[in-house]
């Protein structure tokens, strides 16, 4: 397995950053904004972007959630595994809410699908946006694309994006995985 | 945590499922407990499931319980109560499944007054099988949702006390609960008149005792079952009002006790009979949390299952 590192450390601290001041260019004092992190892995970056935008605004009143998408999947009975759900913890009212959803890694665009499934459960926001901190482009199933990026890379189906952090893995670090090619016959 | 799939294809009674089996499915029902306080009730994981459920017996609550479990769900539901149908014309139970099997049906509830149909049926047809009851045997769903809610109002099942009294000898709620009690780390008591305490009890572990205000004493939770008088084919005591007196829980013996223990009741109730109405509505009662955790639990049941049919 050969990795490549894709961000770490302080570059991604800056890269959190510059999502956090593009948020606030267009959602000012977050008044009737909600910050939407998508369960499992899209809550840590979203609690540390909630978390950052808090020390930049100086405030305590940005509403943050979880979001679990288990039951929306449309890979239900298809595939192995992962019928477990994590937790819902939205203790506010998305009606009307300008909702951004947050992922760590943005591919196929089907979980983004299933989460604005789940998300409409919960009311109807008025506005929703996407925020992902790597988008693998050229490699979506559906029509979803993401207005906050951190990070675009070219990827291939059998490479794996890893994003860990130091709240789950001990590092703040977002690794390419590929498998060796095997060497091509001249 | 557990792992993520059961480890048996139908659920016909707590004793072909083991501990971890218990622990996904309260942990998923935890999740869809959430679920259904929602504004908007229904997750589409079950859409193109169809599930019949086939009632050769009475029921209210866990058809009804079973019903809003699949819509909830938002699988396709098609309902068969024994009393309209065929059955009275004399078609066999496997025809009778077949038949509605073959209209597609992915998965089976079903009640049914003898032991072990839904055993014999899942050697017999293709089709997933819930149990809903089958006659004094098993009712797995019910045992499980009184297991989650005394989870859930006392923060663990293992190491607490938990007494059954009433009629032992014909509930299929009691085999059950004990059962999966058992499994779970609980002390497990039946209490009643001798006469409908089943004569080997002892073998699966279980204290017997036949002194309503000693077993009180001893519990956590006191769960009161309904005398059934419908499968009695004998007389068991002598009457409905000495019964009452003996085994019936009132607000009085209640307030007796040194601590407040839970007080729990499968349903239907017979209000005066094995417990008296201010009981029934007091503080100490998680019967009608019962009833909102089983729509829950049945939910993460049919969810499991399904999530082993493949396409």
């Amino acid at each position: 397995m050969q990795k490549r590192t894709l961000l770490s450390g302080q570059k991604l601290q800056i890269t959190i950053k510059r999502l956090c001041h593009q948020l606030i260019e267009n959602h000012i004092d977050f008044n009737n904004t909600v910050l939407i992190g998508i369960q499992p892995r899209g809550t840590f970056f979203a609690d540390r972007v909630h978390q950052e935008l808090s020390e930049i605004l100086k405030t305590d009143t940005i509403k943050k959630g979880h979001l679990d998408i288990t039951f929306f999947r449309d890979d239900f009975r298809r595939k192995d595994g992962l019928v477990t759900a994590s937790s819902n913890t939205i203790d506010f009212i998305i009606e009307g809410k300008q909702v951004i959803l947050i992922d760590d890694v943005l591919w196929t665009g089907r979980t983004i699908r299933a989460a604005m499934d789940a998300l409409l459960a919960y009311g109807r926001p008025e506005s929703v946006e996407l925020m992902a901190l790597i988008d693998r482009r050229f490699s979506r199933h559906l029509p979803i694309e993401a207005n906050y990026i951190g990070l675009q890379v070219d990827s291939i189906d059998s490479q794996k994006v890893k994003v860990s952090w130091k709240e789950n893995e001990g590092e703040d670090k977002v690794i390419l995985l590929s498998e060796p090619s095997s060497p091509k016959k001249s | 945590m557990a792992a993520d799939k059961l480890s048996t294809r139908h659920l016909l009674g707590i004793k072909d499922i083991n501990l971890n089996d218990i622990e996904l499915i309260f942990e998923t029902a935890d999740n869809f407990k959430e679920v259904i306080n929602r504004p908007i009730k229904k997750v589409p994981s079950l859409r193109d499931i169809t599930i019949a459920n086939i009632f050769f017996e009475n029921s209210t609550r866990t058809k009804l319980s079973f019903e809003l479990a699949e819509k909830r769900l938002s699988a396709d539901v098609v309902n068969f109560a024994a009393s309209s149908s065929s059955v009275s014309k004399g078609e066999t139970l496997i025809d009778t499944v077949n038949n509605i099997l073959a209209m597609k049906v992915d998965m089976v509830v079903m009640r049914h007054p003898y032991a072990g149909a839904g055993q014999f049926l899942s050697r017999h047809i293709n089709a997933q099988i819930v149990n809903a009851g089958d006659g004094a045997h098993e009712h797995p769903t019910q045992a499980l949702l009184d297991a989650f809610s005394i989870r859930e109002k006392l923060g663990d099942v293992a190491g607490k006390k938990v007494v059954i009294v009433g009629d032992i000898l014909h509930s299929r709620v009691a085999i059950s609960n004990i059962l999966c009690l058992q499994k779970l780390g609980a002390e497990v008591m039946v209490c009643g008149p001798t006469t409908l305490i089943p004569k080997h009890i002892g073998a699966l572990g279980v204290k017997v005792e036949h002194d309503l205000m000693k077993a009180l004493n001893w519990c956590d939770v006191a769960n009161m079952l309904r005398i059934q008088l419908e499968r009695m084919d004998i007389k068991y005591f002598p009457t409905g009002r000495e019964y009452s007196m003996m085994y019936g829980l009132n607000k009085q013996i209640l307030d007796s006790l040194d601590k407040e223990i839970v007080v729990m009741h499968p349903g239907p109730i017979n209000r005066g009979v094995e417990i008296t109405s201010d009981v029934a509505d007091s503080k100490q009662s998680i019967i009608l949390n019962q009833v909102e955790n089983g729509v829950a639990v049945r939910m993460a049941v049919l969810y499991l299952l399904a999530s082993q049919n493949d396409k």
